[in-house]
């Protein structure tokens, strides 16, 4: 009993919440989506400059092939998750409910894989490349954060000058409640992802790696405890759940006691932070050759009849995975792209998967509708649990009334949109509505000062 | 007890005294000098500090309108011509008159004809709705209906129509600030010239998505398909992203393009109600009939065809002479000495000739009747 006090777990020290876990497809094996007959891809899939096609309508693409290449340094390559033909390059609905150009692919009945992709399941652990290839490999491979940022790799791999990494760190927490895409991949895919630390563990040049995972996860830290006992410099830190730790800025302080000062990046402390499904891409992509055209999506929520991890190919559209889950139920209210907390409502399930597609998240109609808004009663509670030490009521009122400088000095560029203070508020108030448009202006009105 | 109230009373009122003195030489000495005219002028503003002229209030306006060089550029939409006249007295120089403006709404996508694709129930602004999907139908373009701009008006002269779900001003209280017009996350509302005789015809739609999108999801929507632009005799319609836009300046009020849009989303404000009249492409064409006509009336010397001539002219000439709610009549006469090229367009709309008229003459009697009453009602 004693022994439960000085093991008390690494976490981050300010705000957060616990919401229900409701990890419904836990341990649940992963299932393959089998290819669809059309598939729509997204040329702007990351943070960035979007990527520039390079495909024509008819061409005759091969799975993995270039289609669209990357058009800046912070921008990404966009493979043809299949082989087939070049439907039409056209404006379609994406996730983000714009329209954005997409390559549109008539997938072949034979699967046609471009050449010098090595596609067995086989473990490569041989490290042969060098730091350079391994940079070019990963930006070949348009790779990007799949943690749901889609923030290209290789910029946060490519360490700006004087500026040093010494820890890198792998975040396997997934606190969203009900998603266990990351859970299961650590679970089938443990050597494969140790071998990626360490081929970024190489590129980035560290000695050392800590791999985070909360502790609902046993199971996967039991077991990639045991791999990395092998290696001296890679380490498994479980920690305790908390939403939301995921987020880069929690994680680092969590593990390593370092805090991200205001509008700085995780490189100005001296690590780098990585998503375990990030990871798997770059072994993927170093080892084997195949660039970024798949990736693991939980398909879940409390009516679903199958609930389970699903490997679909980018560009499946979101209907797809549904049936495969069993179907829509009958009284869905919400479909969700992502977790309960940071997630967004679809509004046409037509839309493609997406790199950044961690969950599809099916919400009962009486648990998704919003109660009504009603007046602040100060109680603080969204003071308390937020991770960032902001003042969310006090942004939204700033917010409201106009007064963005004010907004701007109270560092609301700082909000992590984790949700934590909309999710408690006994009030029902949008908090995290103003934010999200407070920031929206007031990095508008920043990009506008700094361009006059 | 009596030596005590005397001497407080002496002492605070030698207190006051010498801090009255104070002030008064540091009020003198360190007086700051205004312009007297800044007072004059915010004296004529209407003291609404709405900031419609771009300025945070009337008292700003008034002070940038004193030390302006040039105040041409400068206008207070709310006080109008008059109190821009105004300030010009004061200032000493010539207020060239401005266009009345007015707010309009420039979506037409009511419930009925747009609609809703998915639910939103967050935060009740406009802002906010439009970041998610850019609203809750499938146009991105459109009103979301959330009454932002009814908020900001300062002058009560907008509300949400519930039939409709779209934003109405109201005429009369509308001046013309722009508060809507930055408010609106969507740049529907736009400040329109409120034309002769308060009547303009603008295009209520703003979607610039190819015309087979844009019809999916809202009915009324601008489609690009220029049939305004053909039938545009003044070029003042053109079309630029998918989406067809009326110069005010050079809009003649004719209503050709009313009457061939399709999707029926140019709208017309303040014209008498329409008369149920034959498409115009099924109307004889002008010039065939003016010359059908020509030979008809110079034939037809009888006294059934030139009554009905004489007719019409009677009337034609009391409605261009006097009568200020008949348009329609006036309409054609000015707009042709206007452009003052007859070669282009039918002319012989002035002139009544005997044929092509007599098939106008029902509808033109009914106008007026309507008109007529119409003019009751407002007496």
């Amino acid at each position: 009993m004693f022994m439960f006090i000085f093991n008390k777990l690494k976490t981050f020290p300010k705000g957060g919440i616990h919401p229900p876990e409701v990890k419904i497809s836990a341990e649940k094996p992963i299932e393959r989506i089998p290819l669809p007959a059309n598939i729509k891809v997204p040329i702007a899939q990351h943070i960035g400059v979007p990527a520039t096609p390079v495909v024509e309508r008819g061409g005759l693409v091969k799975t993995g092939q270039v289609i669209a290449k990357t058009a800046g340094f912070v921008s990404a390559n966009i493979h043809a998750p299949a082989s087939g033909k070049v439907a039409k390059i056209s404006e379609e609905l994406d996730v983000s409910g714009y329209r954005r150009t997409t390559i549109m692919i008539r997938v072949n009945k034979e699967e046609e894989w471009a050449e010098g992709i090595d596609t067995t399941d086989e473990l490569r652990s041989e490290i042969s490349l060098t730091r350079e290839q391994i940079l070019e490999k990963i930006l070949e491979g348009g790779i990007v954060g799949m943690g749901g940022a889609t923030f290209p790799s290789h910029v946060k791999l490519n360490v700006p000058r004087g500026k040093k990494a010494d820890v890198l760190i792998i975040n396997g927490v997934e606190c969203e409640p009900y998603l266990t895409s990351d859970h299961q991949l650590m679970l089938e895919k443990s050597e494969e992802l140790m071998v990626g630390v360490r081929i970024l563990m190489k590129a980035l040049d560290v000695k050392k790696a800590i791999i985070g995972i909360e502790n609902n996860k046993k199971d996967a830290i039991d077991k990639l405890s045991l791999i990395a006992e092998k290696y001296d410099d890679i380490s498994v830190d479980a920690l305790k759940v908390q939403y939301p730790q995921g987020g880069e800025k929690q994680l680092i302080k969590a593990l390593i006691n370092r805090e991200v000062p205001s509008g700085k990046l995780p490189i100005d402390v001296g690590t780098v932070v990585h998503n375990v499904g990030t990871t798997y891409a770059v072994y993927e992509a170093v080892q084997k050759n195949k660039p970024l055209i798949e990736r693991v999506i939980t398909v879940t929520g409390k009516s679903v009849k199958n609930p389970g991890n699903f490997i679909a190919r980018i560009g499946t559209p979101v209907s797809a995975l549904i049936d495969a889950a069993g179907g829509l139920p009958e009284d869905t209210g919400k479909v969700l792209s992502g977790g309960p907390m940071m997630g967004k409502a679809l509004n046409d399930l037509g839309i493609p998967v997406t790199k950044g597609t961690s969950g599809i998240l099916i919400l009962p109609e009486k648990e998704s509708a919003r109660s009504k808004s009603k007046v602040c009663i100060r109680c603080s509670k969204c003071i308390n649990v937020c991770p960032m030490g902001l003042e969310p009521f006090y942004l939204m009122t700033t917010i409201q009334r106009g007064m963005y400088d004010e907004a701007e000095q109270n560092r609301i560029l700082d909000c992590i949109e984790c949700g934590s203070c909309a999710y408690i508020c006994p009030s029902n108030r949008e908090l995290l509505d103003y934010i999200r448009l407070g920031k929206a202006t007031v990095s508008n009105l920043i990009r506008e000062r700094q361009s006059a | 007890m009596n030596q005590t109230i005397i001497i407080t009373i002496v002492s605070l009122s030698g207190l006051g005294a010498v801090a009255a003195m104070i002030l008064y030489v540091v009020a003198r000495q360190f007086r700051v000098e205004t312009d007297p005219r800044i007072d004059e002028i915010e004296e004529v503003l209407p003291a609404t500090n709405c900031g419609g002229c771009g300025q945070p209030g009337c008292r700003a306006f008034a002070e940038a309108l004193a030390q302006a060089v040039d105040i041409s550029d400068m206008h207070c939409p709310v006080g109008g011509n008059d109190v821009m006249k105004q300030v010009g007295q004061i200032l000493g120089v010539e207020v060239k008159e401005k266009d009345p403006y007015i707010a309009v709404v420039k979506c037409s996508g009511s419930f009925e004809h747009r609609k809703k694709t998915n639910v939103y129930d967050g935060a009740p602004n406009c802002t906010v709705a439009s970041m998610l999907y850019g609203g809750d139908t499938g146009c991105a373009y459109g009103c979301v209906g959330l009454g932002e701009c009814v908020d900001a008006c300062d002058f009560e002269a907008m509300y949400m129509d519930e039939k409709t779900g779209l934003p109405v001003v109201i005429e009369d209280k509308c001046t013309a600030c722009n508060a809507c017009v930055k408010a609106c996350p969507k740049d529907i509302m736009e400040l329109w010239p409120r034309g002769r005789k308060n009547r303009r015809i603008f295009v209520a739609c703003i979607n610039e998505e190819k015309g087979g999108i844009a019809k999916k999801y809202c009915s009324v929507a601008c489609t690009g398909c220029e049939k305004c632009v053909d039938v545009c005799r003044y070029d003042s319609v053109v079309v630029e992203n998918n989406l067809a836009i009326i110069d005010p300046e050079k809009c003649k009020l004719c209503k050709d393009c009313v009457e061939v849009c399709p999707s029926k989303v140019i709208d017309m404000v303040n014209f008498p109600p329409k008369k149920d009249r034959p498409p115009r492409k099924d109307r004889p064409d002008r010039k065939l009939a003016r010359t059908k006509a020509e030979t008809v009336g110079a034939e037809a010397s009888g006294a059934e065809a030139g009554g009905v001539a004489t007719a019409v002219k009677n009337e034609q000439t009391k409605a261009t002479g006097t009568d200020t709610v008949e348009a329609k009549n006036t309409n054609s006469p000015v707009s042709e000495s206007e452009t003052g090229n007859p070669q282009d367009q039918p002319s012989g709309r002035s002139e009544p000739k005997p044929v092509a008229r007599t098939e106008k003459q029902d509808s033109d009697q009914e106008d007026k009747k309507d008109n007529s009453s119409e003019k009751e009602n407002k007496a």
